[in-house]
């Protein structure tokens, strides 16, 4: 006797569900897996009606599927959303500009208004340079930095209230295992959180925290969705890797693995003690944007490139270093100062105006917005 | 077609075909009976063999097409965790993974989910 899909009992089924270990079929396979998402975006009550929402879009799988996704649901359940997809551009050749030719194909597709904002025209550094200023060492930490600024401010450009993001189950259990190989407990517990938003930063949220990455491939491979799968040059995050193969491993020997390591996460209560670690929140003295100290970690990081001590803006020492060897020069490249919520989605672009502070501030963030 | 030649079709997908010269796809013909052992060099006759499966796929791919880092490929005698596997489009966790006898015309496809994101 044929096997038949465990949900409508007439398909054959083509898949088994990590998470649930049932044989489905294809269109019953397309249907839960995005209930499932839209069942979690109403549980945490990501969206209003009317909500401007950026999707983050690298070109990756990820975030190809969840634009697919969220412009799906939208439709299909009347959310009200107003959807635009945001890119950044860290100047990566090989890299970046090819990946960013598979989202303007997916705006094309998805008829949703494109921005893309490239480190080179806010910073004033490609990650093409900073790899040859800083070596491949920290790398990811400015480019780490650089995109989480870089998105808030695009978001703000675009007048959106809200960021989503394709990370996906894996890489929340991912990070629930790095900071617990860490000991960082205050991170441990955030880092499941499905929505993050501080009182001055654009909300951001993961609408696949619960979605396989195994089920988001097979999705991307039935609904033939095209997207860019090479990895970056300068990825050497070695210990991420092992990480990942780690958390691979398990899955292979029990898929319901990373679930249950999301739910360790977030059983993980965070006491006042833990807490007390993170540093309270201030505004960059020069920027404007979020910051722990007097500068953000943005400005921080471009002044040491600035002036040649490229990997002072890293550690608490090496800033320390930075500020003894003298006041900031003048005429430094510094970035334009950011202004939350300060002005109305029409005339958004205009809230991010240049730095008074540094005159060699030539950099004004170019808006690439090409309306489908 | 002979009797004891099996053709076959294997796509390489999610960044997985660099490892195969950036060829996607691959037009096979293998031999209905293999080393049971999985070798895939020419081997003795008196060798024990098995019909053509998912495992000695795997292995041959490794050993005739594979151009770079066998170890991202393979892990302990089967693909890499993080490797997705279907038998004419559907989940090989479903078809008996490296145990499936292959058919004539079977399409086989390895998608890597390690890649970008
Ligand atoms: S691997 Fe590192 S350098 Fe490359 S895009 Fe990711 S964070 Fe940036
Ligand atoms: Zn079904
Ligand atoms: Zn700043």
């Amino acid at each position: 006797m044929p096997r038949l899909c465990a949900l409508c009992s007439t398909q054959r089924p083509i898949l088994k569900r990590p998470k649930t270990g049932q044989q489905i079929c294809k269109d019953c396979f397309f249907y839960v897996f995005e209930t499932e998402v839209h069942n979690t975006i109403l549980e945490a009550k990501l969206f209003q009606p009317g909500d401007r929402v950026a999707i983050g879009a690298s070109g990756g799988k990820d975030s190809t599927v969840l634009a697919h996704v969220m412009k799906t649901l939208n439709d299909r359940y009347d959310y009200g959303l107003e959807l635009f997809l945001l890119s950044i551009d860290e100047g990566i050749t090989g890299y970046r500009d090819d990946s960013l030719e598979t989202v303007k194909q997916n705006q094309k597709e998805y008829n949703l208004p494109l921005k893309i904002l490239s480190y080179n025209e806010f910073y004033g550094w490609t990650m093409d340079s900073i790899v040859e200023e800083v070596g491949r060492r920290n790398n990811c930490t400015f480019c780490g930095v650089f995109r989480r600024q870089a998105l808030d401010r695009g978001a703000a450009m675009l007048g959106v209230d809200h960021i989503v993001t394709g990370h996906n189950a894996d890489d929340v259990a991912e990070t629930v295992l790095m900071n617990i190989m860490r000991g960082d407990i205050a991170r441990l517990g955030r880092c499941t959180a499905i929505c993050t938003q501080g009182e001055d930063t654009i909300k951001r949220s993961k609408p696949f925290k619960y979605t396989y990455e195994k089920e988001i491939v097979m999705y991307a491979y039935f609904k033939r969705l095209t997207y860019f799968s090479t990895e970056c040059i300068y990825s050497p995050d070695a210990y991420r890797g092992h990480a990942r193969s780690f958390l691979k491993m398990l899955e292979a020997a029990r898929p319901s693995a990373i679930i249950d390591i999301i739910y360790s996460g977030e059983a993980c209560e965070v006491g006042e003690e833990a807490t007390k670690e993170l540093k309270e929140r201030k505004t960059c003295k020069r920027c404007g944007y979020i910051a722990s100290n007097d500068l953000c970690k943005a400005c921080t990081l471009l002044e040491g490139l600035e002036r040649g001590m490229g990997n002072a803006g890293i550690t608490d020492r090496g800033r320390k270093q930075l500020e003894a060897s003298g006041p900031t020069p003048d005429g430094l490249r510094t970035i334009p100062f950011f202004q939350m919520n300060a002005s109305t989605p029409t005339d958004a672009t205009s809230s991010v105006t240049t730095s008074g502070q540094g005159s060699g501030a030539r950099i004004s963030p170019v808006v690439d917005v090409s309306a489908g | 077609m002979s009797e004891d030649q099996i053709l076959l079709k294997v796509e390489f997908g999610g960044g997985l075909e660099l490892l195969f010269s950036n060829e996607k796809k691959h037009a096979l013909t293998l031999p209905a009976r293999v080393p049971a052992d999985n070798s895939t060099s020419p081997a003795p006759s008196e060798k024990e063999t098995k019909p053509l499966d998912i495992a000695y796929l795997i292995h041959w791919l490794r050993d005739h097409r594979l151009k770079e880092r066998a170890e991202l490929f393979m892990e302990n005698d089967t693909v890499r965790p993080g490797i997705l596997v279907l038998i004419n489009d559907t989940d090989w966790e479903l078809e008996g993974e490296g145990g499936y006898e292959i058919k004539d015309r079977d399409e086989i496809v390895f998608i890597s989910t390690l890649h970008g994101g």
